[in-house]
């Protein structure tokens, strides 16, 4: 683990409205699976999406692996987003969501061809390329925008209470392809959800956040 | 009386009012065929001028509907997506021409080409009063914000987050709205458009005042029935609105087929 934090958030104000969260600190170490715990509502999703660049920053600073994201458009902020319900493309098979991120860099069909090899192996996808979103359970769906967003290779990984919506077998055998993804990937990963058991099973490092909320104060 | 019985009155109430307005509709239908015969609409429609505008119209009709596709797909996605200052009134302007008289939007065109800007662009551009380019317009001023209309619901129901989830794994705005929004608006992009094609067949009250009804040249299909009732020729009339109706149904099916239910079809 090096010394300069992946995520460091300094007394940033975000949101608006309801969801409006003033003065917000969060750090997170380069290489760490942390799982930020908090209850449904309180703005965890305002949060993620305040990191993504889907939201605007209206005080404080963000640097993200040691770069300023202030101005950073969310294409080139090296995130990979996989948010609650998944938000697969509707109309696109999962061989079509697994290559997009690179098909929008323009990589070779040769490079696609071997990423969509890996995360179909890695995430047991192979079965399921010619599938549309329709066409997948819940936890599929999920596997797949995990593949989505991995595929790129981004060294931040964000996911927004990603087994919130899976039956109890299903949530546990997803437990495990996120800790063979974190132990695969040099990704570092902010797992978001507010299931303490959860957070146990899967973390190296749990923040609560009311200590988000009270460490910018 | 109990609460089962009241409910069979409402119930049968609510039946009786929509099946009399059904009715209604299926008797217009029934007496307009019923009213003629295959051999006389063939004779109106072998007339050189009918056919001329059954040309002109479909020809017309479909360029008014690619103009509003043009103009509704984005004003659509941006009343949708987007909150800023004048939206709310912008979102009211579009309604205009749905609102508006039919006279009355022929006769501000007419006023519109008679301004400065209007007779410049009449000198350097094309000519639009009395002439084809201007039957175009006037179908495209009342056609594209049905369309606009359309494509503003469409997109209404379209859930953002994989839009958003686009932009993160690499796109631009415009990439993220052509390559995940788009393609799934592809059914309101044929309700909009097909809405459009069957507004513009039905346009007359503008295109009378701003393009005239000139036979051979400015004519179409409500112009031809207008113009055949003028003369007292009742079965000309009448198999021209036939055309008319069985392209109106054809829109609607095309429409329905593909999803936009919860629309203006």
């Amino acid at each position: 683990m090096s010394g300069r934090p992946m995520i460091d958030l300094l007394d940033a104000t975000l949101g608006a409205g309801s969801t409006r969260l003033p003065r917000i600190s969060l750090q997170v170490p380069t290489g760490s699976y942390a799982v930020l715990l908090g209850s449904t509502g309180c703005g965890k999703t305002t949060l993620l999406e305040t990191l993504c660049g889907l939201r605007p920053l209206h005080a404080g600073s963000l640097e993200i692996n040691g770069q300023d994201m202030q101005a950073r458009d969310p294409a080139d902020r090296g995130i990979g987003y996989v948010p609650q319900d998944g938000a697969l493309f509707p109309t696109m098979t999962v061989r079509q969501q697994l290559v997009f991120a690179l098909r929008i860099r323009r990589r070779t069909i040769a490079e696609q061809e071997q990423r969509l090899e890996e995360l179909a192996s890695q995430l047991a996808l192979r079965s399921l390329l010619d599938r549309r979103p329709h066409e997948l359970s819940g936890g599929e769906r999920q596997r797949v925008a995990l593949g989505r967003a991995l595929a790129s290779k981004p060294p931040l990984l964000l996911l927004d209470e990603p087994l919130s919506s899976l039956d109890d077998e299903t949530r546990e055998a997803m437990q495990v392809v996120l800790a063979e993804v974190y132990s695969l990937n040099s990704s570092t990963i902010l797992h978001v959800t507010h299931r303490e058991e959860e957070a146990q099973a899967l973390s190296s490092l749990i923040i609560r956040f009311d200590s988000v909320l009270s460490a910018g104060s | 009386m109990n609460s089962r019985v009241r409910g069979r009155w409402f119930l049968g109430g609510l039946g009786f009012l929509a099946g009399f307005y059904a009715l209604l509709i299926v008797g217009l239908l029934v007496a307009d065929v019923g009213f003629t015969s295959w051999g006389e609409c063939r004779a109106a429609l072998q007339s050189e001028a009918i056919r001329h505008s059954i040309v002109l119209s479909f020809v017309s009709c479909t360029l008014a509907a690619l103009l509003s596709l043009i103009v509704a797909v984005p004003a659509g996605y941006l009343l949708s997506r987007f909150r800023f200052r004048g939206s709310r009134l912008l979102d009211s302007l579009f309604d205009i021409p749905i609102v508006l008289p039919p006279l009355v939007v022929g006769l501000s065109l007419l006023i519109l080409f008679q301004t400065a800007v209007g007779q410049w662009f009449e000198g350097h551009v094309m000519e639009m009063t009395y002439e084809l380019p201007g039957v175009v317009l006037a179908q495209f001023v009342v056609a594209c914000a049905f369309a606009v209309r359309t494509m503003r619901l469409c997109f209404d129901g379209i859930d953002p987050r994989p839009e958003q989830v686009a932009r993160t794994l690499g796109c631009t705005r415009a990439q993220a709205f052509f390559r995940v929004t788009l393609p799934e608006a592809r059914g309101g992009v044929i309700a909009a458009g097909s809405l459009a094609f069957a507004r513009a067949l039905g346009e007359f009250g503008p295109i009378l005042v701003f393009s005239g009804a000139t036979r051979m040249k400015t004519e179409v299909l409500p112009t031809t029935v207008f113009l055949e009732l003028s003369i007292g020729n009742l079965q000309a009339a009448l198999a021209v609105s036939l055309l008319m109706v069985l392209a109106a149904i054809s829109v609607l099916i095309l429409a329905r087929v593909f999803g936009m239910r919860g629309g203006l079809l």
